[in-house]
């Protein structure tokens, strides 16, 4: 077809606005789930990072904002009867082997790391990939330890925990996340 | 009869985009560390060359030579961020995976070497021929190199065990494991082509 300077600002206008309308009505159709898979994500997290506590108050819906240093987590109170039962804190750290890594930790009144659940990484495929698994894994898990008796770094820099192997970027960002974690389950019952 | 079944197949094995023309090798050679990640890339890249190439052949007596370039970029973009928006409500996880390669089909060759080459020529049932062809081969060489490369590096096909973990060699799961199984496989391919 031959190009006139009307049929192509008419054709590449029509066609970039039907183009735009079909985008928002999928944006319009897609809103909703997006939301609800992202809450429910974080619903299914907090439940994985804090078993076996009994809470009755919705901790996604208490979620507060705590400033630690320079930066701020989120943290989702696990409340029975008002008493905090858990904490489920998620934190981050921005020098994972490929960027930024979050991770969402559990403690228990006392401190102690009850679980955690990564949400989002983009770490090498079956090396550093495997921090979902190797931190409860037998030898090497981080369940049950308290940051503040236990010296969570990785043993080649001193700590107590081992890293994993062929991925020690990867174990050292994840254990400075649960290090500022650790540090707003202070701040968080510090200001109660 | 034939005719149709020739354009179906030839993507798949004639012209496979990924071992005979050998475009797309950026999402080839950055999701297929595992196969199962390999073939939904692949299927997301086929829906989106199937989309776009009948769109295209629908409007290529509509669009002015000089800007059916952008016209065609514009509707294969608009293919993708609808594709994205849908993965990203439905299939939560699988987009978490894939991340950055799925807004990148955009820019991947294959679909705008199709829309140019074949769907800008023919007609709208050859086109979604071709995309479901062009679309199968992809999908067949994404699933097949990243099964080579899970299995060498993991000893796993799908996440199923074939063999103890720690005999994998980790290089195939990293980017040098892409570079040499995908160039292997082009070498048995073409042999196998040519036999």
């Amino acid at each position: 077809m031959k190009s006139t300077l009307l049929n192509m600002v008419l054709s590449l206008g029509i066609i970039t606005i039907v183009a735009a309308g079909l985008l928002s009505w999928t944006f319009t159709i897609t809103e909703e789930p997006i939301a609800q898979a992202k809450a429910q994500k974080q619903q299914d997290a907090i439940g994985q990072v804090l078993p076996g506590i009994a809470f009755n108050n919705d901790p996604g819906a208490e979620a507060v904002r705590i400033a630690v240093g320079t930066d701020s987590l989120t943290v989702f109170p696990a409340l029975q009867d008002g008493a905090l039962a858990g904490l489920a804190v998620e934190s981050h750290d921005y020098n994972g082997f490929s960027g930024l890594i979050t991770v969402m930790y559990g403690f228990n009144a006392q401190g102690d790391i009850t679980g955690y659940a990564v949400m989002q990484h983009a770490e090498t495929p079956g090396l550093g990939s495997k921090m979902g698994e190797w931190f409860c894994g037998q030898g090497h898990s981080i369940i049950g330890l308290n940051p503040k008796t236990a010296n969570l770094t990785v043993s080649k820099d001193g700590g107590d925990v081992d890293a994993i192997t062929a991925a020690t970027i990867t174990s050292r960002a994840f254990l400075r996340a649960l290090g500022l974690a650790n540090q707003a389950f202070d701040q968080y019952n510090a200001q109660q | 009869m034939n005719d149709k079944l020739r354009i179906l197949f030839n993507g798949i094995i004639a012209e496979n985009p990924t071992f005979v023309l050998m475009l797309g090798m950026c999402p080839t050679l950055g999701t297929t560390g595992s196969a199962l990640n390999g073939m939904s890339m692949g299927l997301a890249t086929m829906a989106v060359l199937i989309c776009s190439n009948v769109v295209i052949s629908l409007i290529k007596n509509f669009v002015p030579s000089k800007v059916r370039i952008p016209a065609y970029i514009v509707v294969i973009a608009a293919f993708v961020s609808m594709l994205q928006l849908v993965m990203e409500a439905y299939v939560p996880a699988l987009y978490a995976t894939l991340g950055i390669f799925i807004p990148l089909i955009v820019v991947n060759c294959i679909v705008l070497g199709r829309a140019e080459s074949f769907a800008s020529r023919h007609g709208v049932f050859d086109s979604c021929l071709d995309g479901i062809g062009i679309g199968l081969g992809f999908t067949m060489a994404l699933t097949l190199l990243g099964a080579v490369r899970e299995l060498l590096g993991t000893g796993k096909i799908f996440d199923l065990a074939i063999y103890p973990e720690q005999f994998g060699s980790l290089v195939f799961v990293l980017a040098p494991g892409a570079f040499i199984a995908l160039g292997l496989l082009i070498a048995l391919f073409t042999k196998l082509r040519k036999a």
